[in-house]
């Protein structure tokens, strides 16, 4: 009797590509829960449009490739990229904005270079920084919470100005801006940054309606890096991801940000401000922690984690944009070769 | 500074110190590791099995690590149960014995116990169910008799490591200094496998004994026995079994795969490590497999050659797992038979020689049992997943979190992958143990110790290519230098050879110019002579004379 025949080890954990990616796209579920509760219901919109235009484009260049699509769809990656994006753009930016970006991210950014594995940028990432610098006004209509808006908006709010620009009672998407005390409400970095630049100290910038108080935290905001945290817990207790990534880039934004206020207190940020505004916790959880951009050494794992951290701090303290941890996350994307080869471990037996 | 620099990890153990340490519970830990299914339970309730003899067994001339020993049979010899078939001429060949007694029916190529699955040259023994003993003088007080001799018995029975490697152990026996640990292996860490388990809970005096042999042999410092701590039964047993000894210790070990490699249990006892491409005897490590133990006394203290092998025989297309004691070459055909495989559960036909991990898939029902059988593992559909969806690599770097020998599995499988070998070995491929831990926790399904297996073998293959080539080129140089010699030799000779001519020549040449120049005088005194005589005759005479 013949036997077939294959190659140890014989067993293996099920929990595949697919799953991996699955499970980072429900971690994500409280922070987008957290989006709509504070910001409507314009993040799940962009959401839907991001994951249709990637799959649609990720199909498309898989034709081209004359590979067989539906394997590749079904690996999940191009349903978190569009995801990560959508949840980074502002919740009523028009249609073509999210559609451009993704099919960015997932033609340029990840298929040119091979796709899944083989690109050497965080793809959400990539696509987020082409937006950032292509369109910059459209990227910084970021919505006020929606109980201290002026105009709240709903569903067929949200669907009617990102496709048409207009509310259906018709407002644009500067009037939905506003707080209630008819001023346009700034994100908390914005705020903080704009302040700065006029001359105004740190502690006055958090005066600005945005902040509960004098910590940093802000209105809405605080509480969606929460949500963010909370996925990113998650994803390390069932040992998706690495505590090294995310505690080193925590650490990195932690020291840096506490370094600079202590030697300019009024001309930068305080840790708490950092750390819970714009993209650090969702950042660190699941932007720094893609394994195709990222390093893949314990030690450099740290590195690359700690210095996102700290250019993140530098670059939202002394750069043009607001928020930084995308220009971060690319940055050290391109030094991912130089940290990996210079941080191999000791292997068992060798001499150091 | 140096002062206060570490106990370097790379030194020789210090085996009280080690021991004192295990006695406080102070254990260390491997890099990496995993924690598959142990699926033990499956077979590890029942005592051992004997099994009906086989109708056939087919005996592979070599079932271990190093060279076959000579045949001393031939068709047609009826032999005795561990009576030798082969004999031992080189410090690598182990013999083997006959596992019954019987008839030497043929000795051919057949299938062999190994991944490739090739023919090897095997004695295939037809029994006589007489189960006629062959036994050895027993030496059971071996304490009086030479170390050396026992040495040569331990050979002579055909023992190799049965914990999986097959290295001779007589070859390890030889070491009587400086030997500070001498380590017991029951850890056991491939799942399935129960047969060091079960041999540890019903021959525990008999492995004692085989340790008081080592003991002797090698004069080790401390003796330490390690358990899985999956094993309470196992650990019990043996600690019983030891009591009266105060100078061995027992060490639960905790249960991570693969914890029972050589390099990996040395590190969890002692926290140091073998140092690369060394063995443990460098820093005072010496290990032995439980059922090696076993088969020590029962060589000595019984003179009975290895002829059989705790065997588990598991898998969920099993009907009755367990573990039997199984003659050295029966065929997979009886094994499965006697355990009641059932075809159908199987949706590809699959038998695996050893565990889930390191275990290969045989070829045929025909491959036989060999030394270092463990196991004989019969997967259900679905009970092990199929690994032949390889996807992209997404660099997660689950692999160098699980890798034992503190590898970059990751960045080996691109070297390999890209056949770019200097590079494969530069991140250390030849320290890969290939016990699959990377490729277990591969999410992208990527068979990554196939790729380190064909690595190995090509640089293998270029290395032999290399020093054939090597040694060709030199072989022409000194073909060409004995030429070149040879030629001024000859060139030489025929120098000497002329010139002897010549000196001969001038020898005998001197005389005849003398001879010429006195015939000559004479011819011209004769015409002086005659000159003078006619000088006032004519003048023409005297023109003519000058004129000559």
């Amino acid at each position: 009797m013949q036997f077939s025949l294959s190659s140890s080890p014989h067993n293996r954990v099920r929990r595949d590509t697919a799953s991996v990616m699955r499970a980072v796209c429900y971690a994500c579920i409280p922070g987008i829960m957290a989006q709509v509760w504070f910001f409507g219901w314009g993040v799940m919109i962009q959401l839907i449009l991001a994951i249709a235009t990637a799959l649609i484009t990720e199909a498309g260049i898989m034709k081209l490739r004359r590979r067989n699509a539906k394997r590749i769809l079904s690996d999940y990656s191009a349903v978190l990229t569009a995801l990560l994006l959508a949840v980074s753009i502002p919740p009523l930016a028009p249609w073509w904005l999210i559609v451009i970006g993704t099919f960015f991210s997932i033609a340029i950014v990840k298929q040119l270079y091979g796709g899944l594995g083989f690109n050497m940028f965080n793809p959400a990432m990539g696509g987020y920084v082409m937006l950032l610098i292509s369109f910059p006004l459209a990227m910084s209509m970021w919505l006020p919470v929606q109980s201290m808006a002026l105009y709240p908006y709903n569903l067929t709010d949200a669907l009617s100005v990102i496709f048409t620009g207009f509310s259906v009672s018709g407002y644009d998407v500067t009037q939905l801006r506003l707080g209630i005390d008819g001023v346009t409400q700034a994100t908390p970095l914005d705020a903080v940054r704009s302040s700065l630049l006029l001359g105004e100290t740190y502690s006055e910038a958090l005066q600005a309606p945005i902040f509960t108080s004098e910590s940093g935290l802000s209105h809405g905001w605080a509480w969606v890096a929460l949500a963010y945290l909370v996925g990113g817990l998650f994803l390390l207790w069932r040992k998706f991801i690495s505590w090294h990534m995310p505690v080193s880039m925590l650490a990195g934004v932690i020291l840096t940000s506490g370094f600079l206020n202590m030697i300019m207190p009024d001309a930068s940020g305080g840790v708490l401000f950092h750390l819970f505004s714009g993209a650090v916790l969702f950042g660190a959880f699941f932007i720094v922690t893609d394994p195709v951009s990222g390093s893949t050494t314990p030690k450099g794992r740290i590195i690359f984690g700690a210095l996102i951290g700290f250019w993140t701090v530098i670059i939202r303290t002394f750069g043009g944009y607001p928020d930084a941890v995308a220009f971060a996350v690319l940055l050290m994307n391109i030094a991912v070769p130089l940290i990996d080869y210079y941080t191999q471990p000791r292997t068992y037996g060798a001499r150091s | 500074m140096e002062a206060f620099a570490k106990i370097d990890i790379l030194d020789r153990v210090d085996g009280a110190a080690v021991v004192e340490a295990i006695k406080a519970g102070q254990l260390h830990d491997f890099p990496g590791g995993v924690h598959p299914p142990e699926a033990k339970l499956l077979s590890n309730q029942a005592p051992i099995a004997s099994m009906p003899v086989p109708k056939t067994l087919y005996i592979p001339l070599k079932q271990h690590a190093g060279i076959q020993g000579s045949l001393v049979v031939a068709v047609g010899d009826k032999v005795k149960k561990g009576q030798a078939l082969t004999h031992s001429s080189h410090p690598f060949a182990v013999p083997v014995h006959a596992s019954t007694s019987g008839t030497i029916m043929e000795i051919t190529a057949h299938s062999s116990a190994h991944a490739s699955g090739l023919p090897e040259s095997t004695i295939i023994l037809e029994p006589d169910g007489a189960e006629e003993w062959h036994i050895m003088p027993p030496l059971d007080d071996y304490r009086s008799v030479e170390p050396v001799k026992l040495i040569e018995r331990i050979c002579d029975a055909g023992i190799s490591g049965l914990g999986g490697a097959g290295f001779p152990t007589h070859i390890k026996t030889q070491h009587d200094h400086d030997v500070e640990c001498l380590i017991i292996n029951g850890i056991e860490c491939e799942p399935y496998i129960s047969s060091d388990d079960r041999i540890m809970r019903e021959h525990a005096w008999q492995i004692k004994q085989g340790i008081d042999i080592l003991r002797y042999l090698v004069k080790p410092k401390e003796i330490i026995i390690a358990i899985e701590n999956n094993k309470p039964e196992a650990f019990e047993a043996l600690k019983t079994a030891c009591s009266s000894d105060a100078s061995i210790t027992m060490a639960s070990v905790p249960t991570k795969y693969p914890a029972g490699g050589e390099k990996q249990l040395i590190k969890a006892l002692t926290g140091h490590e073998v140092p690369r491409s060394g063995l443990p005897m460098d820093i005072g490590c010496m290990m032995f497999n439980v059922g090696t133990c076993f088969a020590i006394a029962d060589a000595i203290i019984y003179g009975k050659a290895l002829v059989q092998r705790v065997v588990t025989l598991t898998g969920e297309a099993l009907d009755t797992p367990q573990n039997v004691w199984a003659l050295l070459g029966t065929p997979m055909s009886d094994l499965l038979s006697f355990a009641k495989y059932q075809p159908t559960k199987q949706k590809r036909h699959k038998v695996i020689m050893g565990g889930p991990m390191m275990g290969f898939a045989v070829a045929n029902d025909s491959v036989p049992v060999v030394k270092i059988t463990n196991c004989v593992l019969v997967p259900a559909a679905d009970e092990l997943p199929d690994i032949d969806d390889e996807k992209p690599c997404i660099r997660c770097g689950y692999c160098t979190d699980a890798c034992p020998a503190g590898l970059l599995p990751q960045q080996l499988y691109w070297y390999s992958k890209a056949k770019d070998y200097p590079k494969a070995e530069e991140y250390a491929l030849a320290d890969c143990i290939e016990c699959g831990a990377c490729a277990y926790v591969c999410p992208s399904e990527i068979p990554l110790v196939q790729y380190y297996r064909q690595a190995k073998a090509e640089i293998k293959a270029q290395l032999d290519e290399q020093q054939k080539s090597e040694k060709a080129k030199l072989r022409f140089e000194q073909r060409q230098a004995r030429l070149e010699a040879d030629k001024k030799a000859r060139e030489e000779k025929h120098r000497k050879a002329a010139e002897a001519r010549k000196v001969a020549m001038e020898n005998n040449g001197g005389d005849a110019k003398a001879k010429i120049a006195a015939a000559l005088a004479r011819a011209k005194a004769k015409k002086q002579q005659a000159a003078k005589a006619n000088n006032s005759d004519t003048s023409s005479t005297d023109n003519n004379e000058s004129s000559e």
